[in-house]
């Protein structure tokens, strides 16, 4: 009789399905808070790049606090501020908030960057061909300067899919904590580090090269 | 909104605050300088260099452009810790942020070596420097020209990527705010003061790059 009961079991192919779960979530969290955060961004952007003096004297500063202050930190303060104000907010919806907010704070800079990017000119020209305001925002302005920071967006969004990791801190059991949690029952964490962090490099590295490629091609 | 504020325990405690974000500062700015270092020789690697070495340099860059922070950040923690090797909290985040800023970095330095004329290295050889000299005095001065503002962003990136010390039990400022925060159960008024201190001490970087930028480029 040598049997042990141990508390630790190794790594099975029912954890690889628990991981490739949480990959979906990780997924699900950076998809819902890019849109929202990019939709956001770009009228911030916007607002910046028209309202010069009292949007750079609002705005902006709100928004550069956003970008000042570490995620983490930002996660941590909303997490315990929320209920304060009475919202009740499950781990995910504080991380799809403050993400969402942290995105928007930085592609609004980018988006800003990308209306100035067309020219005085061509936006005259435009109308004088009897464009009204909107209609050259939306048919001259919108598809040149937003395809001149296409490569910087795609860059800010692969940085707040990564940085989606730092919601597991909130208990949220997306990729990061998933690993953590079979860490700490199989007691591998170098081929669970792996596995999590070969996920993230799977999705992060083509785009980032189809983004550079872009780029590169762009300004021939 | 039923909820009574208490920010005296903070401020009785701000000097601690304030040494642990002197410890930020200085994982950060020595992780920095380690970082240049590191990330220019990767990237002279990358464009010069032929066989495993350039694989090596190619896989570090990837890998630490490609994966999240924290998870280096846990490999030089837990990773490092199943192989036996067990390293001191300040040892992992200078490491982990060291290995995330080199890669980083070594991607702008390609684009600013990039950017310096060949002519300039043959010419540069020609007046009889030896090839490091010629990269010493003529290349890289001029490289480190062209990436000064994103080395800036990366600075502040450091600053920022520092706290997550916090979650390999490092007592820097955020690790020092949360081992506060969690004798008084007074989060949210530590956390915003913390908040604050990281504010100022970005602000402080970009002022003060903004400064050396006026004084070196000044021609």
């Amino acid at each position: 009789m040598n049997d042990t009961l141990s508390f630790f079991s190794g790594f099975g192919p029912r954890d690889f399905l628990f991981l490739g779960e949480a990959a979906l979530r990780t997924l699900w969290i950076s998809v819902i808070a890019i849109s929202i955060g990019t939709g956001m961004g770009v009228i911030f952007g916007w607002l910046l790049f028209e309202g010069k003096l009292l949007a750079t004297l609002t705005l902006g500063p709100v928004l550069d606090v956003f970008r000042s202050v570490p995620l983490l930190i930002q996660l941590v303060l909303f997490y315990n501020f929320a209920p304060m104000v009475g919202l009740n907010l499950a781990p995910f919806g504080s991380g799809v908030v403050i993400l969402a907010i942290y995105t928007a704070a930085l592609v609004a800079s980018v988006a800003r960057g990308g209306f100035e990017a067309v020219g005085v000119p061509m936006r005259r020209a435009s109308r004088s061909l009897g464009m009204s305001y909107w209609q050259d925002l939306r048919h001259v302005v919108m598809p040149i300067g937003m395809r001149a920071v296409f490569p910087a967006w795609v860059g800010v969004a692969l940085g707040v899919m990564k940085d989606s990791a730092l919601v597991s801190v909130l208990g949220y059991v997306e990729l990061l904590k998933a690993s953590q949690i079979l860490i700490t029952r199989t007691q591998q964490p170098l081929l669970i580090l792996a596995l999590a962090g070969a996920f993230y490099f799977a999705l992060s590295y083509p785009i980032s090269r189809y983004a550079a490629r872009l780029e590169e091609r762009w300004e021939q | 909104m039923n909820y009574n504020f208490h920010w005296k325990p903070v401020f009785n405690n701000l000097p601690g605050l304030l040494e642990a974000g002197m410890l930020t500062l200085q994982v950060a700015v020595l992780s920095m300088l380690l970082g240049i270092c590191i990330g220019m020789a990767l990237a002279l690697i990358r464009l010069h260099v032929r066989g495993p070495l350039r694989w090596f340099a190619t896989t570090w860059i990837e890998v630490a452009r490609n994966t999240p922070a924290l998870i280096q950040l846990f490999f030089f923690a837990f990773g490092l810790g199943a192989l036996g090797l067990y390293l001191s909290p300040y040892t992992i985040v200078l490491a982990g942020l060291t290995f995330n800023n080199a890669g980083y970095l070594a991607e702008n330095f390609r684009g600013g070596l990039q950017a310096i004329p060949e002519t300039q290295i043959r010419a540069a050889r020609s007046l009889g420097m030896t090839a490091p000299q010629a990269y010493l005095r003529i290349v890289i001065p001029q490289v480190l020209r062209i990436v000064y503002y994103p080395m800036t962003n990366q600075m502040v990136w450091a600053v920022l990527m520092s706290s997550l010390g916090m979650l390999v039990g490092f007592r820097e400022l955020s690790g020092e705010t949360q081992a506060l925060a969690s004798t008084t159960f007074r989060i949210f008024e530590y956390f915003s003061v913390t908040a604050v201190i990281y504010y100022v001490i970005v602000k402080i970087f970009l002022g003060a790059a903004h400064l050396i930028a006026r004084r070196l480029f000044r021609y």
